[in-house]
């Protein structure tokens, strides 16, 4: 299947597609909302550190069905960054297009 | 999502690979295979890329149209594998990256993108390989058999993290077994090694498909983290 072009809205759709399929899972309490500022990991955020394994794991996979692309979302680089790409939606949605427009540049 | 259960098998273009993926197929799986070469297996059922197993962006290119074409995968048999033959001391770096990358990273590489598909069906079986030589301690494989070890140990510390995924993760242990792995060794060292082990044989491959079809049967869901070394060693 050929790459999609990437666009914002089908990011944000890939992620919200992820979090219903996380939501699946939890307890009511721990629900996620679907909005871009739903916080995820770290300050406030509602998953611990596998409900985060399990936000990347999906999400990868959500984007790979959505643009045709293999895209490692866990890398060094987004481990170590100051200000974590995983904390709200709307972060995670901006390093979700700066990872796949890396990799239609690869 | 396919009907078929989907086994991916590394190094499927000759000896125990290649063995494997005609068993399995013929067992009723759809099996994916890959080498660093083109392969003239051609079979209903089997599929075959060419990828070096330590080149990330083509293992996840693979495992990206094995999602699309199957929806899943059920059995991983990380098979592909190098040796090398050398004293410590000429042991060059290079030979030592070669093995690193293809045992352990390429093992590595395939567990994880394995278990993102599996994950998604809540059920998977990964299945590594390691080998005598490292119980063994074998003079001239030191660097071989460490890069067995640290398999030996991913296959541990896997099977707890997975297990939460309904994911097992075991390794089996051959002894040698003449393929072209072991033609390099002196029929002289093969010997003495057999020697040491319980049962004084050459391996066959159905002795290693043996293990993998008890890791990988329902039954064996509650076997995890475990290593089996073949003939008593």
């Amino acid at each position: 299947m050929s790459k999609m072009s990437v666009d914002r809205q089908g990011v944000f759709q890939a992620i919200l597609a992820t979090i219903d399929e996380l939501n699946e899972t939890m307890p009511d309490n721990c629900k996620l909302d679907k909005s871009a500022e739903t916080r995820l990991f770290g300050d406030q955020g509602k998953l611990d550190s596998l409900g985060l394994v399990n936000l990347i794991v999906s999400l990868e996979q959500h984007v790979a069905d959505q643009f045709g692309l293999a895209v490692t979302l866990a890398d060094e680089k987004a481990l170590s960054r100051k200000s974590s790409p995983f904390r709200t939606v709307e972060t995670l949605t901006d390093y979700v297009i700066e990872k796949l427009t890396d990799s239609d540049n690869g | 999502m396919a009907d078929r259960q989907v086994m991916v098998i590394t190094g499927t273009r000759k000896g125990i690979g290649r063995f494997l993926a005609e068993h399995y197929v013929q067992c009723g799986f759809d099996v994916v295979g890959c080498s660093r070469a083109p392969s003239d297996l051609q079979m209903p059922g089997y599929r075959h890329y060419c990828l070096d197993v330590a080149d990330e962006p083509a293992v996840k290119q693979m495992f990206l149209d094995v999602s699309r074409k199957f929806g899943r995968a059920d059995v991983l048999v990380n098979n592909a594998g190098i040796a090398a033959m050398n004293h410590f001391l000429l042991t060059p770096l290079s030979t030592a990256q070669k093995l690193v990358n293809t045992n352990f990273l390429g093992t590595f590489l395939f567990c994880r993108e394995a278990a993102k598909l599996m994950q998604r069906n809540r059920s998977g079986r990964i299945v590594n390989f390691t080998t005598v030589a490292r119980p063994l301690s074998l003079e001239g494989e030191a660097v071989y058999a460490a890069t067995k070890a640290a398999v030996e140990s991913l296959t541990r510390t896997l099977a707890r993290e997975l297990a939460g995924f309904n994911i097992t993760v075991n390794a089996v242990g051959p002894t040698p077994v003449k393929t072209d792995l072991t033609q390099s060794v002196p029929s002289g060292k093969l010997e003495a090694l057999i020697a040491r082990q319980a049962i004084h044989r050459y391996g066959e491959f159905r002795d290693i498909q043996n293990v993998i079809d008890f890791f990988i049967q329902a039954e064996s869901d509650f076997i995890t983290g475990q290593v089996i070394f073949l003939g008593g060693v």
